[in-house]
């Protein structure tokens, strides 16, 4: 089955959890401003919003790429940045309507999220469920049973 | 490991950034954060300095777990003496600054002198500027945030400022970080200001690393942040109502001060209570509370983000505090609501948004205004001292009016911002001060709750209830139930939880984990990521010497065992209603045996051998 990330900011509390996970697992080191998933506080809204790489079938970055250094993955469907390829050209980040893959000054690559192989750290570290990695069919379910279940509720009460 | 091993030396009278590395026999014998800036303070700085002075100095620090992915790793403190005590302060926040200075490399930042005008730190992993701050002088904590941001085109910035109230001279003013959080006690923020140094902003991108063994780090973290999410208290209590939990809970009890501590409980207490943070308004529909949130890798998210209600009278006419911002937490709403009277819920909210806008402790100011309250039913403020505020107990609109004053450092403002101590001695009523060593009290009435009469009185940074939370134990039977109307055994209970707490506060986790977590759940995290041996006897030994080392300071810099006491109101006024209606604060019982266990001299002083058991400096 493929999987894909789920998230739902109303469960977010900006803790940065994932964002640690992230720089972790691929640089070794907590460091949120090289974290793949980014969250984005709202201030006068009161929200936190987790955003990274949704995968697009139809990569943009991945087609950008003049040197083929981003390949998919066929195991977890990501698409992956090829380091000892990448010449840190950045045309994948201008190429990007997400604004999701972006260069690190450090490495003079880009880096992107890669779903950690398959099992990501992200979803891993969340205490609260914001993130989940869950079939890639089915990401509107939750949503539908909370809908099913509203109109249930209102059914009953009528 | 863990720590960066670097600190930062700014010298603002000079203008010079120096770059040390840190001393890490200290840090083996201190661990970090409150006690190894302490370390740091007591080495540098005169006891008896005048704390508004240029010779007094004020750190920033983090401590090894800061930035790190331990739940909560994102403390840090202020370390300096205190213009409202005289005594040691140190001031713990959390929000994302203090990991924003971990991962731009530093582990402390120390400052000293006094800038001939005002200046900001600007700090970009390596690169350290004292910028000008002219522009910024004037300015609120949120406009200073707002231009610093736009000045810098950098979004991420994370900054720690003060605002108005602390220009003004204000003695309880605090360092607001992240808009909303605060080194919030003993006027830190009134330090900074003296030295006219208005803001710090840091951007770090270096990330924090240095982890003795990440494979074992990584394995406790994961464990230890199941254990805070299966506990009632910090996976379900606090994330829902935050420290609001407490409200309705200590008012039962006949521990809610009420009325200056007149009283032990407040007939209003439902009406501004966490519980009702959540139902929703007559007139929009939505609730106070719109919904939790974390500081820096705080995976128990007690936080609060409320609105008010935008047709009420405080803000009808200001669009600018339509939206979120930080709501209250049981401490502010205490203070800010039943020590004053007033029940109103938005009335509250805004006043503490206010707080937070011009940076000021809410617990002392609230608790000044209690006193004030008083000292105006009985005549002795009149509205002529007041500007015509009618400042009764209750009074929403009164409360509102000196708020705004005291925040920006207006008129009858000036007077509050003494802090009720300074403030009832003028008046001619020093008995009606309800603080320990200049500080004011929070919220739990010590003869309801005996353990936290001895906290009080023996806090290093006066009145102050995070010292040694006793409440866990009397209140919430953590780790084990004792009887709050009873004071045996409360010595060696408060003497527990102050050594605990000095070393979870020197780790750069927060205290409040410790509903769930003891030193046999955060020793191991220490262990495995600093270098050494980090055992819970020896966090527990560490955090004793901290604590003989602040109580050193305090007594180097002229207070003694007769400043361990309480007002008179608690000693010798019984409480009146309740499970504690007859009871007085049993200090008189508790406080020699507290001495006598903690191997200090009958009137409070240290002696030689307590010194050289911890290594203190001669």
């Amino acid at each position: 089955m493929l999987k894909s990330l789920y998230i739902n900011p109303d469960k977010c509390t900006g803790c940065l959890q994932c964002e640690m996970a992230c720089s972790y697992e691929n640089e070794g080191i907590f460091n949120p401003s090289r974290s793949r998933i980014k969250v984005f506080t709202f201030h006068d809204a009161g929200r936190f919003v987790p955003y990274t790489c949704t995968q697009c079938d139809d990569a943009w970055c991945m087609k950008a790429c003049p040197v083929e250094a981003i390949v998919f993955n066929a195991a977890t469907g990501s698409k992956d940045v090829l380091n000892d390829r990448c010449v840190g050209c950045k045309v994948c980040t201008i190429a990007c309507p997400f604004g999701t893959v972006n260069y690190n000054s450090a490495s003079g690559k880009v880096i992107k999220c890669d779903l950690c192989g398959g099992n990501p750290q992200c979803a891993q570290a969340c205490p609260t469920g914001a993130i989940t990695y869950i079939d890639a069919d089915a990401t509107g379910l939750e949503r539908m049973r909370a809908w099913a279940d509203k109109i249930n509720t209102q059914h009953a009460a009528a | 490991m863990a720590w960066t091993k670097q600190i930062l030396r700014i010298n603002l009278s000079n203008a010079t950034v120096q770059v040390e590395p840190l001393n890490m026999e200290w840090a083996r014998d201190y661990l970090g954060q409150r006690g190894l800036a302490t370390r740091y303070f007591v080495e540098e700085v005169d006891p008896r300095v005048d704390a508004l002075g240029p010779d007094n100095k004020l750190i920033m620090t983090t401590g090894p777990l800061t930035g790190t992915m331990a739940s909560t790793g994102g403390r840090y403190s202020v370390i300096t003496k205190s213009p409202l005590t005289g005594a040691i302060a140190c001031s713990n926040s959390g929000g994302f600054i203090g990991a924003e200075m971990k991962n731009a490399g530093w582990d402390m930042i120390i400052f000293e002198g006094k800038a001939p005008s005002p200046v900001y730190l600007y700090v970009e992993n390596d690169q350290v500027e004292i910028l000008p701050a002219d522009d910024l002088w004037g300015k609120s904590v949120w406009e200073t945030d707002e231009l610093i941001h736009q000045k810098h085109q950098d979004p991420q910035i994370r900054i720690s400022c003060v605002g108005r109230s602390a220009e003004a001279g204000c003695l309880y003013s605090a360092i607001v970080n992240d808009l909303h959080r605060a080194a919030g006690r003993s006027g830190v923020g009134t330090v900074m200001a003296s030295k006219n140094l208005k803001a710090v902003a840091i951007r770090g991108t270096k990330g924090v690393g240095n982890i003795k063994d990440p494979i074992r780090f990584m394995q406790q973290v994961a464990a230890q942040k199941k254990v805070l999410a299966d506990n009632a208290v910090t996976g379900a209590g606090l994330p829902k109502y935050g420290t609001q939990v407490l409200m309705n809970v200590i008012n039962e009890m006949g521990a809610l001060p009420t009325r200056n501590m007149r009283e032990v409980q407040f007939e209003g207490a439902h009406s501004v209570s966490g519980e009702a943070m959540h139902e929703p308004r007559k007139s929009d529909g939505k609730p106070n509370l719109t919904r939790n949130a974390g500081c820096f890798g705080c995976t128990i998210a007690c936080g609060r983000i409320s609105t008010i209600d935008q047709g009420h009278f405080s803000i009808k006419e200001k669009p600018e505090y339509w939206g979120n911002s930080g709501g209250l937490e049981y401490e502010a709403a205490w203070a800010l609501g039943p020590d004053t009277g007033v029940d109103d819920l938005n009335a509250l909210t805004y006043v503490n948004f206010l707080c937070n806008e011009d940076g000021m402790d809410p617990i002392s100011f609230g608790a000044t205004v209690a006193a004030a309250m008083e000292l105006y039913e009985m005549g002795v403020i009149t509205p002529e001292y007041t500007g015509g505020i009618e400042l009764k107990f209750g009074s929403a609109e009164a409360l509102v009016a000196v708020t705004e004053l005291t925040a920006r450092g207006e008129g009858f403002g000036k007077i509050l911002g003494l802090g009720s101590k300074r403030m009832c001695e003028l008046y001619g009523h020093p008995e009606l001060s309800m603080t320990v060593k200049g500080q004011e009290f929070p919220a739990y009435d010590p003869r309801g709750i005996q353990g936290m009469g001895l906290t009080y009185a023996t806090s290093n940074r006066g009145a102050c209830h995070l010292r040694s939370y006793t409440v866990a134990s009397e209140v919430l039977g953590i780790p084990i139930k004792t009887d709050p109307l009873a004071t045996d055994g409360k010595p060696e209970l408060v003497i527990a939880f102050q050594d605990a707490t000095a070393a979870v506060d020197s780790s750069g986790l927060c205290l409040f984990t410790t509903f769930a977590w003891s030193l046999e759940n955060i020793a191991p995290q220490i262990d495995a990521a600093c270098e050494g041996d980090w055992s819970v006897e020896k966090c527990a030994e560490v955090g004793a010497r901290i604590w003989n080392l602040e109580r050193d300071f305090n007594m180097r810099a002229g207070l003694t065992g007769a400043d361990d006491t309480l007002p008179k109101r608690l000693l010798k006024d019984a409480a009146n209603v309740g499970p504690a209606k007859g009871l007085v604060a049993g200090l008189d019982v508790m406080l020699p045996k507290y001495y006598e266990l903690r191997g200090w001299t009958a009137d409070g002083q240290l002696t030689d051998a307590t010194r050289q058991r911890y290594g203190l400096p001669g």
